[in-house]
């Protein structure tokens, strides 16, 4: 549906002409609605607040309806988004409605993060259906569009101003989404509470340039009910699915000690109006401003950043052959750029390595000559140290044999001496021996 | 790439509504903005000259669309074949229409009719062209939707079967736009010669696997079997007229003969009704369907096709680039080459770490031995030195002990002089 919805008429160059009679093309638009009836429509919102506003029980008395879910804690360490597809029929409308919630917003101590999850998960669903729209083969007739048509955002019944926290998150929501800001759980302020209350969002919300979602006033059929409706903006909502007996009907309703908030009736709080906005009279209007816009500036954020422009330098426009084969010869030039910076490196690694390596080895060598010399000179002073030992021996034996041998001579000589005297002593055997 | 979140695609459940929700207003949501955007519709018709085209168009839209001002192609000589659009704005019951008629003169005019239907082909696609770049800029905005919607081919009232060109124009042309078929100037004919005329055409469509346009099933058995009956009455032949003529006191478009007056919206005198009625009132909107999500998207898969696959002929591997968009083509592709230089990175990271610890283990190898060698010489040198010292101990033990003995001989010698002399002087000796 979405790209013949785009196509708008050129008024230019067609010439008005009578119709002599009833050509049957006024059936246009309900050929059109039939085809889409037999289609199905699709919807998706997204509720944004924290904790305990009541969301989940505001989505079951929007819709009548009892969703999943249970309460959750406070204690989730960050921002979760949980989604649930369902498919409700209201005479021979078939919706698939897509409520998705924050789990955990605005629990933690340190909130700076909160708003990343959203953001992510809203940009997740445009790059999906980008993907789809791209793709050579694509079907995008039967896609099942999860992008998010509504924000609901809920505003905690302070009665004072907006928390900086309110103000941060939807100012980095008001580009990608149209936000719906709500007064959640308005039963708590009172009435003259709640004018002021709205007057001091609805200026800050200015002050801060937030841009929420304006119903449209274009279309003359509901241009007046829309621009009344601006002005009650925020609603204040109250939700239950609890049932009360007021005179003889059952009414949803909140029962106090003191009274009985009714959720549908308008003087006790702005949930019709919501309804009536939301569904009654805007959806489609909802869809085809995320399709249009929201829609279309992430497709063009994208695309410029993937470095798609429309025209070349010389200002003539690129049909989309040129666009992608350009694209896709500066890739390819950017791989093998890549490949070939790769191989340099590693040969210059190569180099280094075999330097400093050369550099070890020769240090290795240099070592092991000086250990070498200091060998060397070990040797000779062993070698030194061996021929003064022998000399000293040769030396000694010389000595020692030229002693023996004086020694022998003396001994010989002695011994003839001693012969002698022995034989004086034998001849004189009155030679006193001792 | 963000991947799509599985929580997006998850379980449909149904749900049961307890009371007034107001969605069922949607389909006046719809209405209503349709109503304000405003319509449009091109509309093609081909045939040969002088088979009633303009003026069919004229009868079919009740209005006098080629008329003095704005004469018709027919009236002006063609040598070539033609592609000639005219854009009219008609409005009916606030709906405002933007008309688009696209005539083509000079059709099947020549006596060589050889690729007259090129221009016809570079027609319809260069209005798709138009579309695909207008819808492939950056900046978005109005598209205005100038593609071929529907195309009514007109053949001759022959009797016999389709001609050559009839049948070679259809099959070229039926995978790009919506053919309808329609057999002109349909009062040349009796309702019997009609019946076989029809026939014939259908077994020759069907022989040459012609796709004409088909209607699509509906859910609704009326308009089934409405849809089954008009199909019975296919290819449909028409009589146009621009001309009101007084029958019974009713103004009504028709042909005056001498024998009568063959009026266009009599359902029993030609099939002019059926196809007013189909074309416009009934299956305007799904003719845009059909064009937008058939042939355009045949013709833009083609055309990235063939930019990003640049005439791939390993096709099993473009049959998996078919699902991707050309960009995710190209991420892939990117993400395949990261994947080829990491590997190749590791490859040679381990070739040089291994060469490296070659290296590396050789130094040290020879480093322990000259180590080694160094130790055992040291040892050597060593052991060397030890036996010195050893035999320089017992040099010295055998030095002293020698050198001890002799002081003693000398000892000895001495007391023996000393007892020599003692003796002689004792007088001993003589």
């Amino acid at each position: 549906m979405a790209a013949t919805e785009i196509a708008r008429q050129a008024g230019e160059g067609a010439r008005a002409v009578p119709l002599a009679g009833h050509v049957g093309f006024d059936s246009m638009p309900d050929q059109l609605v039939n085809k889409s009836v037999n289609h199905g429509f699709c919807f998706n919102i997204l509720c944004v607040g924290e904790t305990g506003l009541g969301k989940s029980t505001l989505m079951d008395t929007l819709f009548n309806t009892k969703f999943e879910g249970e309460p959750t804690q406070h204690n989730q360490p960050g921002v979760q988004l949980k989604s649930n597809t369902y498919e409700l029929q209201e005479s021979n409308v078939r919706l698939k409605l897509t409520v998705v919630n924050t789990v955990g917003f605005g629990d933690q101590i340190n909130k700076e993060d909160s708003y990343k999850s959203i953001v992510e998960f809203i940009d997740t669903q445009f790059e999906a259906y980008l993907q789809e729209e791209l793709k050579i083969k694509r079907t995008l007739h039967s896609y099942h569009d999860t992008r998010i048509h509504a924000c609901l955002y809920f505003i905690a019944p302070t009665g004072h101003s907006l928390k900086s926290l309110d103000l941060v998150t939807m100012k980095k929501l008001d580009s990608k989404v149209n936000i719906i800001p709500i007064i959640a759980k308005s039963d708590a302020i009172s009435k003259s509470e709640l004018t002021k209350f709205k007057i001091k969002i609805t200026s800050e919300l200015v002050s801060n340039g937030v841009q929420i979602y304006q119903f449209p006033t274009d279309d003359e059929t509901v241009a007046e009910i829309n621009s009344t409706m601006n002005g009650h903006l925020p609603f204040a909502v109250v939700g239950s699915t609890e049932e009360v007996k007021i005179g003889n009907k059952m009414v949803k309703a909140r029962q106090y000690p003191w009274g009985t908030v009714q959720v549908e009736n308008e003087s006790h709080c702005d949930f019709v109006k919501l309804r009536e906005m939301l569904i009654r009279v805007n959806m489609e209007d909802l869809r085809e401003q995320t399709h249009t816009r929201h829609y279309e500036l992430y497709r063009r954020c994208k695309l410029e950043e993937m470095g798609f422009k429309d025209t070349d330098p010389d200002c003539k426009p690129f049909s989309l052959q040129e666009t992608y084969e350009a694209k896709r010869n500066e890739f390819m030039g950017d791989l093998q750029k890549k490949e070939e910076e790769m191989r340099q490196m590693f040969v210059q690694r190569v180099k280094e390595k075999e330097a400093e390596l050369k550099e070890a080895e020769k240090e290795l060598h240099e070592k092991f000559d000086r250990l070498k010399k200091l060998h060397q000179d070990e040797k000779k002073k062993l070698e030194d140290k061996k021929k003064s030992l022998d000399d000293e021996l040769n030396g000694f034996k010389q000595k020692k044999t030229a002693a023996e041998l004086l020694q022998s001579q003396a001994q010989q000589a002695g011994g003839s001496t001693t012969l002698k005297r022995d034989k004086e002593r034998k001849n004189n055997p009155w030679l006193c021996t001792e | 790439m963000i991947e799509r979140p599985e929580s997006a695609v998850a379980s449909i459940a149904q749900r049961n509504l307890e009371g007034y929700v107001g969605f069922a207003n949607l389909p006046n949501q719809v209405y209503r903005k349709s109503v304000k955007r405003g319509f449009e519709f091109t509309l093609m018709v081909v045939g040969e000259s002088g088979l009633g085209k303009s003026t069919l168009i004229n009868s079919l839209f009740l209005t006098d669309l080629y008329s003095k001002d704005y004469p018709g192609p027919s009236l002006r000589i063609k040598k070539t074949v033609q592609v000639e659009q005219s854009k009219v704005l008609v409005k009916e019951g606030g709906v405002q229409l933007t008309l688009t008629i696209v005539d083509t003169p000079g059709f099947g005019d020549a006596v060589d009719n050889s690729n007259c239907w090129q221009p016809v082909i570079n027609y319809i696609d260069s209005k798709c062209e138009d579309f695909l770049n207008a819808e492939s800029r950056v900046n978005r905005r109005l598209m205005p939707d100038n593609r071929v919607h529907c195309c009514l081919y007109f053949i001759a009232p022959s009797g016999h079967g389709l001609k050559p060109l009839d049948v070679e124009f259809m099959k070229r042309l039926h995978d790009k736009v919506n053919v309808i078929p329609l057999i002109a100037k349909a009062d040349t004919l009796t309702p019997e010669e009609c019946q076989l005329f029809k026939k014939q055409i259908m077994k020759e469509i069907q022989e040459h696997k012609i796709q004409i346009y088909e209607f699509p099933d509906t859910e609704d058995d009326e308009d089934s079997k409405l849809i089954r009956k008009i199909k019975e009455q296919m290819p449909l032949a028409v009589v146009g007229s621009n001309v009101v003529i007084e029958v019974n006191g009713k103004k009504v478009r028709g042909r005056q003969y001498p024998w009568g007056v063959a009026e266009v919206e009599n359902g029993e005198h030609c099939d002019f009704t059926v196809l007013r009625n189909m074309l416009i009132r009934t299956h305007m909107q799904d003719l845009k369907d059909v064009t937008n999500n058939v042939h355009y998207e045949n013709y833009r898969s083609r055309k990235l096709a063939a930019v990003t696959c640049n005439g791939g002929v390993d096709t099993s591997k473009t049959k998996n680039q078919m699902t991707r968009s050309p960009l995710a083509q190209m991420e892939e592709e990117r993400r395949e080459h990261v994947m080829k230089m990491k590997k190749m990175e590791t490859e040679m990271e381990q070739v040089f770490e291994m060469k490296v610890k070659e290296k590396k283990q050789k130094l040290k190898d020879s480093e322990a031995e000259l180590e080694r060698r160094h130790e055992q010489m040291k040892k050597n040198l060593e052991a060397q030195y030890k036996e010195l010292e050893e035999k320089k101990r017992h040099h010295e033990e055998e030095k002293s002990n020698w050198e001890a003995q002799q002081r003693i001989l000398e000892q000895q010698k001495l007391e023996a002089s000393k007892t020599m002399e003692k003796n002689k002087k004792k007088g001993k000796i003589f």
